[in-house]
Formats: C-alpha cells, structure tokens, sequence
C-alpha cells in the first residue's frame, strides 16, 4: 500500500503517475531518443516516460533545465536551488520542493535553512540574503507573479549582481514549469511499512 | 537567432548593449534554448489530433491575458487565427469548458490541483497523450510569463 505525502519534506517520495506513462517497450525511435535509452542505459522513471509523451517538449527540456540549474558563473548552486523550493512551496509541488531541499542541504552542508521553511513557511527565520532571495522567488512564483521593485532594492540590498538576480528569476521561473508538470501529472507516495 | 530575438526578451524590452544585456549575453545559451522550448510546445511537428498550432497559441494567449501581460498574450494571440475567441479569459465556448477550467486552474491555483481534475479531462475524452501535452502548454507559459516578469524588474531597476 501506498499513500500521498501531503506535508512538505526532505524525504524524498515516489512519483506516482495519474496518467498512463509510454510503455519503453513500445516507445517509438523519436520517444526513446528523446529518453536517451541506449543498450547501456535502459533505466527511465516513470516521470521521463510520462513526458514522452510529448517527445518534442521533453527534448527541449532537459538541457534547459540542466543549463538554468547546473551552467557556471552567477549564481550559487544552493541560492538557484532556494528559487526552485520557493516556487515549489507556492505551488504546493511536495515532490519537487523534497528533491531540491535535499539538494539546497547537501550542498551547503546544512539543514537548517530547509528546516526552518518547512516548519514556518514563508515567516521562517532565514539570514538577510536567503530571505531577500526566498521572498523575491516565491513573490515571482504566484499567479499573477508579484515580485515588485522592493523586493528588487531588497535584492540589490543583500549584495546581489545582475547575474546572480538572472539566474534567480530563471531558476524559480523554470519551477512554475516544473511543478506544473509534476504536481499536476501525478502524486508523491510513500509506501506503507507493515500490515 | 541571439538571445536578443527571443520572445521573452523582446516582449520584456532587451535590448544589445541596453541594461541587463550583458547579464543575458552570460545566459545567451539559456535564452537560446527558452525559444527553441516555446517552439517545440507551441508549435510542435506533431501536434496529436486535439492540439493544432492554432489552439496552443489561443491556450498561450489566455494563460498570458490571465497573468496580466497584455503584451505577450497579443503576441500568441497573432497566430491562433480561428481559435482566437478561446483566448479571452472569459470565454466559455460549449465544447471546451472542461479544458478551460482546467488550464484556468493549473495555471493560476497550481496548489489546489487534485487528481480530479486530471480525472475530468480523462471523463471528458481526453487522451493521456494529450492531457500531457496540455500541461506542457500550460507549464511552459507559466515560466515565459515569470522570465518576462523578472526581466522588466532588472529593467526597471537600472
């Protein structure tokens, strides 16, 4: 048995499709290249293979996705991921906010600022950079998107270069994406230990 | 095409050599592959048998009306020819009402997201298939619109 996690977590769960995800045995030449199975890599989650569904998109998408999260220069890795948990939050992804928490953590060696989000949300205690940049993505992620010009200043108060604030607003951009995809496509589960 | 001819820098006004170009000349490859991701979901090779060219730019243009960018939803809505009308946020035609609601919904209350409202469009004749090809819509507006909005703020900023 299994059952939908609901509460914000570093844990991360399973994915659970609530659509039927393309079969790897009947994927087309297309589909399969676009999941880069090869002789040697025939592993694809369930997630990739719902998203072969529309192989064009998919194909597009993961080096974009690779590109705004992982390219050299500007921003931190653990700041990019901050905008990635603070779209995920507003948008209510568990599964995206538990997979980029755990990454934020490892990177900077600290749980504390993931903690602390997910016990007080958008009040938790965070320094003055995290929460300038916290408040300017999470801002950005609602819909319509409601950063303004003092959550601009804020930004430019913490220190922050153009480069550092473009990748910010592509990084939590990219996740008004991602959770819709994620959050919306299928569930985050955990299976039940025991009878 | 550069970074510089792209629908999200255009729309929010980068220019070569202007404010924030040498910040998007650093991420020219991103904004590359942001046009080349709005092409790939708006106007697909193979568009399945729901999704024409024309529909996706109507989607496009009513999830941007929704999030208050006019500019950008005129920009899709130039190329949804007879599906324009589903453009307007307070169009209802008969036949789309359950699309409607959901792209409504996941674009502006992507929380309150249910599999109920996955399970609608399935009750509704809609094939997997297409249903991910509808959220892929919907998911990439939502980052064209964010992109945009960030851009003008550094604009406004300098």
């Amino acid at each position: 048995m299994s059952r939908v996690v609901h509460r914000f977590t570093r844990k991360v769960p399973k994915w659970r499709p609530r659509v039927v995800p393309v079969k790897l045995e009947e994927a087309t030449e297309a589909q399969l290249d676009a999941l880069k199975v090869t002789p040697s890599n025939t592993k694809v989650s369930d997630y990739v293979l719902t998203l072969a569904h529309d192989v064009q998109s998919l194909k597009v998408r993961s080096p974009l996705f690779n590109a705004i999260l992982y390219d050299p220069g500007g921003m931190s890795r653990a700041e990019r991921e901050l905008g990635a948990i603070a779209a995920s939050m507003v948008n209510r992804c568990v599964y995206c906010a538990a997979v980029h928490a755990d990454r934020h953590a490892k990177l900077e060696k600290d749980t504390s600022v993931t903690d602390a989000l997910f016990a007080d949300g958008a009040d938790a205690e965070l320094g003055p950079r995290d929460r300038a940049i916290f408040d300017f993505a999470r801002k950005l992620s609602e819909a319509p998107p409601a950063a303004g010009p003092e959550d601009m200043t804020a930004l430019r108060d913490a220190g922050l270069s153009d480069e550092e604030i473009l990748d910010l607003i592509l990084s939590s951009a990219l996740f008004g994406w991602a959770n819709r995809l994620m959050h919306v496509l299928g569930d985050p589960v955990r299976e039940e230990v025991g009878a | 095409m550069s970074a510089f001819e792209t629908t999200v820098t255009e729309v929010a006004g980068v220019r070569r050599g202007g404010v924030a170009a040498a910040a998007v000349e650093h991420r020219a490859g991103i904004f590359e592959m942001t046009q080349a991701a709005e092409d790939a979901v708006l106007r697909p090779k193979v568009t399945g048998a729901v999704f024409s060219h024309e529909l996706r730019a109507a989607l496009a243009a009513r999830i941007a009306r929704l999030s208050g960018d006019d500019v950008l939803a005129d920009r899709h809505l130039a190329r949804a020819g007879a599906q324009a009308p589903l453009a307007d946020p307070s169009s209802r035609d008969d036949g789309a009402v359950p699309m409607l609601a959901f792209v409504d919904k996941v674009a502006n209350t992507t929380r309150d997201i249910t599999i109920e409202d996955t399970s609608s469009l399935r009750s509704a004749g809609m094939a997997d298939a297409d249903i991910v090809r509808l959220c892929g819509i919907i998911a990439f507006m939502s980052y064209q619109i964010r992109v945009i909005a960030g851009l003008r703020l550094l604009l406004a900023d300098a």
